[in-house]
This record gives C-alpha cells, sequence and structure tokens, in this order.
C-alpha cells in the first residue's frame, strides 16, 4: 500500500464527513453561484476558516471562468489544483545535523499529541537504524515522563529522565550529554503542553531552546508544533504565538484518523508558510505518516 | 491573524442608518457580519445559519431603543439571544437517590477529561461529600499514573485494577468498592476516544449499562473547531449525555464549539475548566461566553451601562458647544458628572476584562473623591471664569483655592485637566453626534485617574476568570455515611 493509499485510507472519514460532501456537489450540476456558495460552506465546515475558503472558492471560479466551464465535471480537479497552491512549498523533509547528534523539539497546547507523535517517530526512525534518545522535558504534568517511558520502551530507545518538578532544560541538557556519549543520532525532546497565551509558561520553552542551542550548535534541527487536528480556528493563534517565542519549522497535525478534517492546515500553511511535517492517523505506533500535499489534496478531492 | 470579532461587528453595525425601527436591510447587513464572527469564533456553520435566521426575524422591526444605535441594538439583541440559548437549565448536579452518585466523564483524547475528573472530585470534597476517582482508561499509556498522581495530590482516593482489566468490570467493581467505603459520589475518568471508533463508543455503552451514570459529562475542548458537531451528537445518541464541560478556557480560544455541542445535544454546559492546577471546577456563566464568543469580553455590559446612563442629548449639546469652541468648565464638570453616573468607579473597573484580579482597587477609591474635588474647586469659580478659564489668574486661582479646601496646585490640576478633556474632545467631535462606543470610552478615559480602557480591553488576560467559589454541586446532599 502506497503513501497515498494510506493516507487515503486514514482520512476517510474525514472525506466521508464533510469534504464527502464536495463530492455530491461534483456530480453533474449546471455551474452557477449556488455551487460556489456550496463549496464555501464546505470548506468552512472542514475548518479551512472564511478567508482561506473565500481564497480557495475564488480561485476556483477564475479558473473555471478562464476554461470557461458550465457544469461542475472538473470542479474536483480546480478545487485540488487550488488546495495544492495553498500548501505549495510544503516540504516535510526533515532538517538533520551535518555532524553530531540532530535535536528535534516538540511543542504545542495540552492533550493535542506531543509524546503520542514523539513514540510513533522514535519507532520509525529506530526502524531505519537511526539510534534516538528521548528526553522527558515536561516535568510538570502528572506521569508525563511515565507515559514517555512507556513509549521508550515500546520503540525500544533510551529515555533520558529526572524527577517531576525538575528544570525541564536541565533534563534536556542531560539528554544532549548522552547522546553525545552514546554518539545517538536523534534526540526526541518532549515538553509539557502549555497554553500559548501564558506568558511564563512561553518562556520557558524559550530558555529550553537557548540551552539547547548553546549546548549543541545548529539546534533544534527542527521546532514542531503539534496540532490537534480537531482544533479550529484557535490553531492560528497557537501558530501564532510559538512561532514568536521558539521559531517553529514544522507542524504536526494529529488525530486525523477521526471525522475531523484537518482543514486548519490550509489557512495556517498560507499564512505562516510553516510546512507541514507529518500527520498523525490513530493511536498505534505505526499511525503517522510524512504530509504530502498533492496526496493531501487529492484525497480531500477526488471521489 | 483573525480580525476581533467586535472590531468587525462594530464596523459593520456602525454603517446601520435607520432610524426609528430595524429595517429588513440593516439586519442582513449586520447579520453577514454577525455569521462571519461566529464562525470565526468556530460555532458549526449550521448552528450559525439557524441562529442568525431566528435573531433576523427579532431584529427586524424592533424599535431602537433612545440610547442605542441601531448598530449596538443589533448586537444587544445577538448577545441576548446568545446568552438564552446556552443558559436555560441549571447547572445542578443530578445526585442518585441511593449513593453512590455515579458520574462518567467522556469525550476525544486530550480534552481534558483526566484533568476534569479530579477537579470535579475536588469540587465534591470541598462539599464535604466522599468521592472516589476511578480510573477506567486502560489503554493510554500512563494514565492510571497520572490520576493516581492527581488523587494523591488532592487526597481523593483512586479505584484501579491496572491496564489488564476490561473498563466495565473495573467500573463494576469500583461500585462495590464505593458502597463498602462508604463513598457517596463516584467519578470515572473513561479513555479519550474518537466518536466513530464503534468498538471503544460500544465499551462507553457497555459500562452505562452495567453501572448507571447519574451523569455522564461530555468533556469538550474549548478550541474545538467545525467537528465538534459531529463528535457531541455521536456521543449523545449513543449515551444521551446529560451535560458539557468546557474545557481550557484559559485558552484564547472564542470557544464557539460550546454553543455548537449545546445545540446539538440541548444538554447545558455545566462546567468550565481555567487551567491545569487542581482547583475546583467553575461553574458556566452563559453571558459571560456570549461575550467571548462575540469578541467582546466584559466591555459590553461597560458599554451597555454607559448608553442607558449618559445623557445623548446633554453630549450632543456638549459637542455642539465644542464646534463652537464654547466648551466650558461648567460642561468638564458636566461631563464628569454624566460619568459618575456609571457608578462607583471600582465598580465599573471590575467589569473590564482582567481587571477583577488586580490589587489596587482602592486607589479607585480614592479617584471618586478627587472627582468630588474638582467639583467643589468649579463651584467655587465665578460663572464668567467657568464660562472663560482664561481669566483664572494666580489670584483667582488663590481664591478659588482657597473656597474649596484644596491647594493652588489641586486647581492648577484641574485646569490643565480641562485643558486636556477639550483638546481630546476636539479630537472626537467628529467621530458621530450619538454617544456611541468610542464616546463612551473616551469619557472614562477623561476622568483623572481611570485607567486607559482601550488598553485594558487589549489585555491577555481574560474576562471568565472569577473567582467564584461556588462550583454549583449540591450542598450536605448525603452527610456522610460511615462513622
Ligand atoms: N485518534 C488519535 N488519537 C491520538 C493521536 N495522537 C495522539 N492521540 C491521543 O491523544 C491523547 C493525548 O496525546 P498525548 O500524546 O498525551 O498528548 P500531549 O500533547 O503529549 O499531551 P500533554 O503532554 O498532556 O500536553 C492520547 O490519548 C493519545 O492517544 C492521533 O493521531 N489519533
Ligand atoms: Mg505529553
Amino acid at each position: 500500500m502506497g503513501i497515498f493509499d494510506k493516507f487515503k485510507r486514514g482520512l476517510e472519514k474525514s472525506r466521508n464527513a464533510v469534504f464527502g460532501k464536495l463530492s455530491g456537489l461534483f456530480q453533474d450540476r449546471k455551474l452557477d453561484d449556488s455551487v460556489f456558495a456550496e463549496m464555501e460552506e464546505i470548506l468552512i465546515a472542514a475548518d479551512v476558516g472564511v478567508d482561506t475558503a473565500l481564497w480557495l472558492v475564488e480561485r476556483v471560479r477564475q479558473a473555471a471562468r478562464r476554461e470557461k466551464l458550465t457544469d461542475t465535471a472538473r470542479l474536483s480537479i480546480l478545487l485540488q489544483a487550488a488546495m495544492e497552491e495553498a500548501l505549495s512549498g510544503v516540504d516535510s523533509q526533515m532538517r538533520m545535523s551535518a555532524s553530531g547528534p540532530t535535536l528535534y523539539l516538540f511543542v504545542g497546547v495540552n492533550g493535542v499529541g506531543k509524546t503520542t507523535t514523539i513514540g510513533k517517530l522514535a519507532r520509525r526512525y529506530q526502524q531505519q537504524g537511526t539510534q534516538v534518545i528521548l528526553a522527558a522535558a515536561d516535568t510538570f504534568r502528572a506521569a508525563a515522563t511515565e507515559q514517555l517511558v512507556i513509549w521508550g520502551e515500546r520503540a525500544g530507545c533510551t529515555v533520558v529522565r529526572q524527577g517531576p518538578g525538575a528544570d525541564p532544560a536541565a533534563v534536556v541538557y542531560d539528554a544532549i550529554v548522552a547522546a553525545k556519549s552514546r554518539l545517538a543520532d536523534v534526540i526526541l525532546c518532549d515538553t509539557a503542553g502549555r497554553l500559548h497565551n501564558k506568558a511564563n509558561l512561553m518562556a520557558e520553552l524559550a530558555k529550553i531552546q537557548k540551552v539547547v542551542a548553546r549546548e549543541l550548535p545548529g539546534a533544534p534541527h527542527e521546532v514542531l508544533l503539534v496540532l490537534d487536528g480537531t482544533t479550529g480556528q484557535n490553531a492560528l493563534n497557537q501558530t501564532q504565538a510559538f512561532q514568536e517565542v521558539v521559531s517553529v519549522s514544522g507542524i504536526v497535525v494529529t488525530k486525523l484518523d477521526g471525522t475531523a478534517k484537518g482543514g486548519v492546515i490550509l489557512p495556517i500553511v498560507r499564512e505562516y508558510g510553516i510546512p507541514v511535517k507529518w500527520v498523525g492517523l490513530g493511536e498505534g505506533i505505526e499511525d503517522l505518516e510524512p504530509f504530502d500535499s498533492a496526496a493531501f489534496s487529492a484525497a480531500v478531492c477526488q471521489p | 491573524m483573525l480580525e476581533s470579532l467586535s472590531n468587525s461587528l462594530q464596523k459593520a453595525l456602525g454603517k446601520l442608518r435607520s432610524k426609528g425601527k430595524l429595517s429588513e436591510d440593516d439586519v442582513a447587513q449586520a447579520m453577514r457580519e454577525v455569521r462571519l464572527a461566529l464562525l470565526a469564533a468556530d460555532v458549526n456553520v449550521k448552528v450559525v445559519k439557524d441562529f442568525v435566521d431566528k435573531v433576523r426575524v427579532r431584529a427586524v422591526g424592533q424599535e431602537v431603543q433612545r440610547s442605542l444605535t441601531p448598530g449596538q441594538q443589533v448586537v444587544k439583541v445577538v448577545y441576548e439571544e446568545l446568552t438564552e440559548l446556552m443558559g436555560g437549565q441549571q447547572a445542578r448536579v443530578r445526585m442518585a437517590a441511593v449513593p453512590p452518585t455515579v458520574i462518567m466523564l467522556v469525550g476525544l483524547q486530550g480534552a481534558g477529561k483526566t484533568t476534569a475528573a479530579a477537579k470535579l472530585a475536588l469540587s465534591f470534597r470541598s462539599h464535604e461529600h466522599r468521592p472516589l476517582l476511578v480510573a477506567a482508561d486502560v489503554y493510554r499509556p500512563a494514565a492510571i499514573d497520572q490520576l493516581q498522581v492527581l488523587g494523591r495530590q488532592i487526597d481523593v482516593p483512586v479505584f484501579t485494577l491496572g491496564t489488564t482489566v476490561d473498563a466495565v468490570q473495573i467500573v463494576e467493581s469500583a461500585r462495590q468498592e464505593a458502597i463498602r467505603q462508604g463513598t457517596d459520589v463516584m467519578i470515572v475518568d473513561t479513555a479519550g476516544r474518537l466518536h466513530v471508533d464503534t468498538e471503544l463508543m460500544d465499551e462507553l455503552a457497555r459500562i452505562q449499562q452495567a453501572v448507571p451514570a447519574d451523569e455522564i459529562l461530555l468533556v469538550v475542548d474549548a478550541m474545538t473547531g467545525q467537528d465538534a458537531v459531529n463528535v457531541a451528537e455521536a456521543f449523545h445518541k449513543k449515551l444521551s449525555l446529560t451535560g458539557v464541560v468546557l474545557t481550557k478556557l484559559d485558552g484564547d480560544a472564542r470557544g464557539g464549539a460550546a454553543l455548537t455541542v449545546r445545540a446539538a445535544t440541548g444538554c447545558p454546559i455545566k462546567y468550565v475548566g481555567l487551567g491545569e492546577k487542581i482547583e475546583p471546577l467553575e461553574v458556566f456563566h452563559p453571558d459571560r461566553l456570549a461575550s467571548r464568543i462575540l469578541g467582546m469580553g466584559d466591555v459590553l455590559s461597560l458599554i451597555e451601562r454607559a448608553q442607558q446612563t449618559l445623557d445623548l442629548e446633554k453630549a450632543q449639546v456638549m459637542e455642539g458647544r465644542l464646534r463652537k469652541a464654547e466648551f466650558s468648565l461648567d460642561d468638564f464638570r458636566e461631563q464628569l458628572l454624566q460619568v459618575r453616573k456609571l457608578g462607583p468607579l471600582d465598580q465599573i473597573i471590575k467589569m473590564l476584562p482582567g481587571m477583577n484580579k488586580l490589587k489596587g482597587l482602592d486607589n479607585l477609591q480614592m479617584d471618586d473623591s478627587k472627582l468630588q474635588r474638582i467639583d467643589a474647586i468649579i463651584s467655587s469659580m465665578t460663572r464668567q471664569e467657568r464660562g472663560d478659564p482664561g481669566l483664572m489668574n494666580a489670584s483667582r486661582r488663590r481664591r478659588v483655592a482657597l473656597g474649596s479646601g484644596v491647594t493652588v496646585r489641586d486647581v492648577n490640576q484641574v485646569l490643565n485637566q480641562f485643558e486636556q478633556a477639550r483638546q481630546m474632545m476636539k479630537q472626537f467631535s467628529g467621530a458621530g453626534k450619538r454617544m456611541g462606543k468610542r464616546a463612551a470610552l473616551q469619557s472614562l478615559k477623561s476622568i483623572p485617574g481611570f485607567p486607559n480602557p482601550e488598553e485594558l480591553m487589549a489585555s491577555k488576560e481574560n474576562s471568565l476568570l472569577s473567582t467564584s467559589g461556588d462550583a454549583g454541586l449540591p450542598r450536605h446532599h448525603h452527610k456522610k455515611k460511615r462513622h
């Protein structure tokens, strides 16, 4: 099964629930304003947001005019192209360190799936023969370390930890030291979930990043903002706030195995130009896929 | 970045020009903005449509109240409908006739069930109940540890059988244990699950069948987007929910999902979660969430009050005089008195977002007396002096100071403030004939020592952080059984 199929299958429910309505829209209809109005509504109902929905519809409308279309037969292809355009420039490659360990920092609000994503990614890397170390820098939430330790066992990698309430930057420091001495390739840093409007907690993140940069030149090689695919327009606020504090380099969208559409990806990529790197498609250790904008657009638009 | 809803609404509604009654056209135009605003707040498309239709019908043909612009009138209708829609039933927890009362928390992954469970337990404990937390999440790694840690923190027992036992069996055994221990409330923390996961949804139904819950609360993240409608409908269909807990409201999400869930299930929102710290859950205030969804904070009620108490006609006369450069100390005093009619300053200030927690409110009391002093100073002047402050030379200032029992410095200060107010009024005189939002805020600003309301509104602190401690729990319902 190719990436496309797996992706499409993961998104099955999204397609059925809302984007599925698109296929109804595309079925042999006369092309008039009501079609575009419906398209706008379906997109908004997929969390695409009003601005980007209007933008997409306008692109499709222009293209339809250029092609002098009179029915809806080719509309799905046009919408797919518009989405790909909105997502263009998205590169799901992960940056690696030229020499010495590579460090990825995972950030996000509470409960979005940071720890789970780390578990899945650790497994992926370990299977490729890349040696991974996990840093349990969520020292705040009850049993957060225990949770990461279980993922570490599942993925077969070491977890560097300290006690509850320890300084997260110190945990990360320990992990860097451990990675250097054991010649590990990749360090995945879990952090505590934090709401982006809490200045003190955001400052703590900035501090972690500073320690990382000092101890490991060129690091963090990626700062990945994890977004819950169920989230609505607040995902934009989250992106903006985390971006300001730790310059986010990529996005992970989780929980796309439900009926949530993750449509909020579109305005985020369009407005912030931050690439989506991974999508979470379930709670299992294998349920992580690299993001592919063409596959995403196709999965969404093609019946 | 999303444009603030209140801005867009104000803009759209400012455009309304109708007199007397709201016309269909006026309302239609405003409703377009309202629609956008609600969508930006993540209210579901369909819910928005129904809501807007309903408000449109109610708004058209309404008399515009003397103190409001047509635009403000529409906002008021929208706000009232929104509050109405989310309110209604009381947020009391249904207690079992025969204890233990069983409360089950359900919801998607990461919604905040475990934290909410601990907070709820704490609320019950502080009302002299004996809660028992039940760890029925056998799937998420370390979920049970998390509940145990929280239980220890708040000194509430946690029942667990580990992760290898079926959740149904855990809850059944927990009930036996609750009865044995004389626990009167059992709070079941279930695993997060997708509403489309038939197997796990069946598990919840099986738990409910084995140990019927008195309350089944759907825990919803305030940041949830459009999908909230599918989630709520699926859980409700499977389990017949009795209420909703809205979490993470300490973030900056508008929380439109609350409206969606309310519309989809008809269940009341019983509690809100405002932080990671384990504190009793807060009772839900529909009016506060309504203004939040509309992006207006409590400023809305402040403005409303300003518009009710400030006399528009006087304001217009004043503005006319200002145009003709006739704005006098009498007018200045009149303006201050108008603002004072709003109520004691410390009360007004509490209505502004983020100000309810501010220390040093006593200083504002002082400002109240400052207003009285200004009144005294102006009263000690002659009519001519009040009409033409330019006359106030050194000896006149001394006389007024003596007459009103203050120092010359105080008199100078008042004259300076008057001059500032006049300048400010000049800038805003083009703003419109009515005492709109701006003018109302402006009047507030011209009070000496009053914090700048615009800055306050911009303040990140959120207006839902009330200090109310009562979580809507029935007090002493079932007294402790044992001993
Ligand atoms: N269905 C589904 N659930 C997911 C996915 N990713 C994570 N989850 C679930 O979401 C819940 C929260 O995930 P965590 O990984 O603990 O989230 P977190 O961001 O680390 O949470 P905090 O550390 O508490 O802020 C767990 O129940 C996960 O199993 C996904 O892609 N699909
Ligand atoms: Mg975590």
